[in-house]
């Protein structure tokens, strides 16, 4: 989204003279650009809750009005990729927070070593993810003029049956709510690309980092989103 | 942009630097609201040349000036237009832009790159709608419910749908500067109890902002994926509810009316507060009032759906709860009104829009009363009545602050002073012909016209062309400022720095200021509307600021 | 019931009235009485908590009985009396089709007769439409996918207006009609004007031409329940739950079986989606209402309770099944 782009654009240096070249004019401190940076990025992402939330919403309710729809559909879900990519976020997560201790830290080498992983991670998952989607549109569940659904007998559930046109609601919910959340993947990897960027000329040092921190938080946001995506989407009415 | 002529020694916000340029790439908030303020003006004219055509139609009970198809265009247009690209950024993009770092003391807002990003998103937005419009337009009302809007129009839905997400985007971002400046910025001494109640209303603004408008953006995605891959999910003959798409609609629409009367409050605030010439009484609580008004405007959004197949006791719940909203805001006239009592009062033109608000409001905000009343909305609902309660406050509220507002600060802004003779006169055309327009439409909605036709039953003639009548006079009005403001900035008198002798951090630097404001950051050590102070005989205040002479 | 609606509304006008009153009042007063005097200066007042509360709580009692009165009548529009006579509606773009449970049909027109409580079960064949009648102070959405309920008595003969009051398209204005309220002695002259039989038996005949008697038959051998006595009642499905058998269950059970399976059956109807029009669902719920005792709504206090059937030779299934 622009708006997380430019509030991480505030480190273009303006003048030196006693201060931090990376303090912005109307800011009286850089504790206080910290501090505004941070209350930004924060309030940002209470907006992000509420995006997505519209979309929780609408899963909820369809969820409970055709679970047994919704158990199927869900079992068609490559279960191990799913898994994988959370394995694969959540080591993205790691691999930020030490990506700031890093900046924090002065630690050059070990900043960008670990802003590339966070990348490579964030590419790893963006690929599994569009195998998941090949799949899903090899299979007919792509929702639309082509949709098919033939898994209408629920698995543990003889006897229910599932009504193709209500799975499709099921699939719609699936590729906005994961389509959107790699829509955002992938402008966290465009910050994280930036972030390299500014890195490697020497921007980040103990005393300025906040880009770094602010980039953190909204990449576990996302991390967080997906981590209620997962059982969500794959793991509806999963048993041994 | 027009320039001005300034006292040679002084270097201002406007005259700091010159071309197209240095305009169009400013990080200085005040240009960002004057760019605001000519956008926002350009699509209320295009929204009120909807209106008028819309007017005119209903002067007759046939549909004889335009075809039904087009009708329903015009009407969905004024709508959207005068919603999203009018009412909702008006007083906080141009008003709350500039004078909230003002207000609080600081340069600018928290993030100046991120306001000039505002205005560039409801610029590409409106130019999306313009496009929309220009080659079809969309006729589903502006609240575009389902079924209708996803599988049976067959115009440009998801175009408007996306220039909104747009434009709303830029509402989020607006919210999301002021809310930082508010906590951060504020200059030392500036405690949240001495701010002044216009900031206030914009943080409790802001908030609606944020929290509301991210729903209606993913509702319109959902409408927009379901147009293009004809989906079901608010389609019941593919097992969607196109009940769902209401309950998200107005998640947001219902505080996004908070969101456009909120500020204009604020403004009514800081207008009584200096022409009685006192703080307003039981600041506390006005301040709070905004907050819980807020707060409150989240937990009644389906009081828009009380026939629409609800459950009776959701229906119970909601009506409830739309009281308790209503609270907040009558305690508010009556401390407008206490502060009145034992004032010192002046009818400067601000001040009689500031009446003007206080009568107007007071009725759409009764009206909102009978809406409420689940046994009166069942017959209401849909019809003029509703058209008439919400116009009452948007229009004879929110724009009237607005407009109030604009004469408060127009010195400020443009260093000049307007002609009060003719700003009296408009104030009061505007009152009249606003009345004349909408209060027939009361009784229209009361014996049974309904809502968005453009053909009716005779019997309703006289009440629409009463309405008609009403709704020239009320263009006339408008117009007669936006004359008188260009005129003014040609010809106008210059203006004092403080040409009322207004309470707040604004009026204590130039006029206009410079583009940082103050010349040294200030440090309040005064309580907000310090009329006591300013009214006394001999003020020589140690605090005030001096004049600064160069930018 | 138009009556109640009046009263609160007077009731509210007289409030907002003395309300308008007030505020304007005071504002005109106070700007007169107090406006600027030289050598005059206002008088700082801060405030005072006593009448912030006053003003807080007095109206919101005021509020609180608005609410009440206004829930009240509310709760009686839309709690149809049980022995209301029914009118199927059908809204469609741009048009209303109304059906008379003894089968006459019209187009934009009600016939009802003076003084008798109306039933209006009403759908949509496409976008959400809105039944309102001014004079009746009545307005019910109809919505697609199903059915929603609204009742009214009148009380005065006359032609009253009928308008689409949720927006619909291109002739939404267009979609009028009237309420023709006749003494009873002229509906009486006015149904014997010819009409196709009974919604019900339309209903049987349809019924019986789509095969649904092959499983819903009157002995235990069906596939399907038996719908003898069904309508109105709870009915036990398969996942434990227990719902109403009410005109949106009979509704979905035709369109979209798969929803809900009664206790003690298999899935296997075939959905009739995209085979029934909207006039043939009415004809066959007025059917299944039919083969009730009490016909409209008598509900049963406990869930699994078995009632014996109206046909001869039919053993109530052991405890499991609701008939």
């Amino acid at each position: 989204m622009p708006g997380s782009q430019a509030a991480h654009s505030q480190t273009v240096a303006v003048h030196g003279e006693g201060h931090n070249p990376a303090l912005l004019h109307h800011f009286a401190t850089e504790e206080q650009q910290r501090n505004s940076a941070s209350l930004g990025m924060w309030i940002f992402l209470a907006t992000e809750v509420m995006f997505f939330g519209g979309l929780f919403c609408a899963y909820l309710i369809y969820r409970l009005k055709y679970f047994a729809e919704f158990s199927a559909a869900s079992k068609t879900l490559a279960l191990s990729l799913g898994a994988t990519n959370t394995a694969v976020l959540i080591c993205s997560s790691l691999t930020v927070v030490l990506a700031v201790y890093a900046a924090q830290h002065a630690k050059r080498s070990m900043l960008l070593g670990n802003l590339i992983l966070t990348i490579i991670l964030g590419f790893v998952f963006l690929g599994i993810k569009a195998v998941e989607y090949n799949e899903k549109f090899e299979k007919h569940h792509v929702p639309g003029p082509s949709f098919q659904f033939s898994e209408v007998n629920i698995p543990g559930h003889p006897g229910q049956y599932a009504n193709p046109t209500h799975a499709q609601i099921f699939f719609a919910l699936y590729f906005v709510m994961t389509g959107l959340h790699a829509l955002h993947m992938i402008i966290g990897i465009g910050i994280f690309v930036w972030l390299l960027t500014a890195a490697w000329k020497g921007r980040f040092t103990p005393e300025y980092n906040t880009p770094v921190e602010m980039g953190g938080l909204y990449w576990h946001f996302v991390d967080i989103v997906w981590i209620y995506l997962f059982p969500l989407l794959y793991l509806i009415d999963r048993h041994p | 942009m027009a320039t001005e002529n300034p006292q040679p020694e002084r270097v201002n916000y406007l005259n700091k630097e010159y071309g197209v340029g240095s305009w169009l790439l400013t990080t200085d908030h005040k240009r960002i609201a004057l760019l605001y303020l000519l956008s926002i003006t350009f699509f209320f004219f295009i929204g009120g040349f909807f209106a008028l055509l819309i007017r005119l139609e209903l002067l007759t009970p046939a549909g004889d000036l335009v075809q039904a198809d087009t009708y329903n265009k015009l009407f969905t247009m004024h709508g959207m237009v005068m919603i999203f690209f009018f009412l909702i950024p008006s007083i906080p993009a141009v008003l709350g832009n500039f004078l909230v770092p003002m207000m609080i003391g600081a340069k600018d807002l928290a993030f100046p790159r991120i306001n000039l990003l505002s205005w560039y998103l409801y610029i590409i937005g409106g130019v999306m709608m313009l496009h929309c419009m220009l080659t079809g337009g969309v006729d589903t009302g502006w609240t575009f419910y389902t079924p209708f809007s996803t599988a049976f129009t067959n115009t440009k839905i998801v175009e408007a749908g996306l220039a909104i997400f747009v434009a709303g985007f830029s509402s989020i971002l607006t919210g999301l500067n002021f809310i930082v400046t508010i906590h951060r910025m504020r200059a030392p001494g500036m405690t949240w109890s001495r701010l002044p109640l216009f900031i206030w209303a914009h943080y409790a603004t802001s908030i609606i902002q944020i929290l509301g408008t991210p729903v209606v953006a993913i509702t319109i995605v959902l409408v927009a994926v379901e147009r293009t891959l004809h989906l079901g999910i608010f389609d019941p003959k593919l097992g969607g509810d196109p009940l769902l798409f209401q309950h998200l609609f107005w998640f947001y629409s219902h505080p996004a009316v908070y969101i456009m009367i909120l500020p204009s409050m604020g403004i009514v605030s800081e207008i009584i507060a200096c022409f009685s010439r006192k703080r307003i009484f039981g600041y506390s609580f006005v301040a709070l009032s905004s907050i819980a008004i807020a707060v409150f405007g989240f937990l009644v959004w389906a009081h828009h759906m009380f026939v629409a197949g609800i459950s009776v006791y959701a229906a119970l719940i909601f009506s409830l709860l739309s009281y308790a909203v209503a609270v907040p805001s009558a305690v508010k006239v009556f401390n407008w009104t206490a502060t009145l009592y034992k004032g010192s009062i002046h009818y400067d033109a601000p001040m009689l829009y500031a009446f003007g608000f206080l009568g107007l409001f007071t009725m759409g905000g009764l009206t909102g009363l009978f809406l409420a009343a689940l046994g009166i909305n069942v017959h209401v609902t849909d019809t003029y009545f509703v058209v008439a309660h919400f116009h009452y406050i948007m229009v004879g509220g929110a724009v009237m602050g607005y407009l109030g507002g604009m004469h408060f600060w127009w010195p400020k802004i443009s260093g000049k002073l307007y002609p009060e003779g003719w700003a009296r006169l408009a104030a009061l055309i505007v009152f009249i012909g606003f009345n004349l327009t909408f209060f027939p439409q009361f009784i229209l909605g009361y014996v049974g016209m309904p809502r968005r036709y453009y053909q009716y039953p005779p019997e309703f003639q006289v009440l629409n062309v009463l309405s008609t009548a009403g709704a020239t006079v009320l263009g006339v009005g408008y117009l007669l400022p936006m004359i008188y403001f260009l005129w003014s900035m040609r010809y106008g008198k210059p203006a004092p720095d403080n040409p009322w002798n207004a309470a707040g951090l604004e009026w204590k630097t130039a006029s206009p200021p410079p583009t940082f404001n103050f010349d040294e950051e200030p440090v309040v050590t005064w309580e907000a509307y310090n009329y006591e102070e300013l009214d006394a005989p001999h003020n020589d205040a140690p605090h005030k600021q001096e004049v600064p002479v160069a930018g | 019931m138009a009556g109640n609606v009046d009263a609160l509304y007077i009731f509210l006008v007289i409030v907002s009235g003395l309300m308008t009153l007030l505020i304007f009042t005071a504002v005109i007063f106070f700007a007169a009485r107090f406006r600027r005097r030289k050598g005059v200066p206002a008088e700082q007042i801060e405030g005072s908590t006593p009448l912030e509360l006053t003003w807080s709580v007095i109206p919101f009692i005021v509020f609180m009985v608005i609410f009440l009165w206004g829930a009240v009548v509310y709760f009686k529009g839309r709690t149809p009396p049980r022995d209301a006579t029914e009118v199927y509606v059908v809204a469609k773009q741009w048009m209303w089709k109304l059906e008379h449970a003894e089968g006459q049909r019209e187009i934009n027109e009600l016939h009802v007769p003076v003084g008798r409580d109306v039933k209006l079960i009403m759908t949509s064949q496409d976008v959400i439409h809105s039944f309102f009648v001014p004079a009746f102070r009545m307005k019910q959405d109809v919505l697609p996918g199903r059915y929603t309920v609204a009742w009214f008595h009148a009380t005065k003969p006359g032609t009253y207006h009928l308008f689409c009051a949720e927006y619909c398209g291109t002739q939404h204005s267009g979609m009028i009609g009237s309420i023709i309220v006749m003494e009873p002695a002229q509906y009486e002259a006015w149904m014997s004007g010819g009409s196709t039989g009974p919604l019900s038996a339309t209903g049987e005949k349809i019924f019986a031409e789509l095969g649904c008697a092959t499983c819903h038959r009157t002995d235990t051998q069906g596939r399907g329940p038996n719908l003898h006595g069904v309508f109105g009642k709870p009915v036990l499905l398969e996942d434990g739950r227990t719902v109403i058998a009410d005109e949106n269950y009979v509704r979905e059970s035709i369109l979209d079986p798969g929803a809900k399976i009664v206790n003690g059956f298999k899935p296997v109807m075939p959905t009739f989606q995209g085979l029934v029009s909207e006039e043939q669902l009415n004809a066959l719920v007025a059917y299944v209402k039919s083969l009730s005792n009490a016909g409209v709504s008598g509900v049963n206090a406990s869930p699994a309770v078995v009632v014996p059937a109206k046909g001869p030779g039919k053993a109530p299934a052991k405890g499991s099944q609701v008939q």
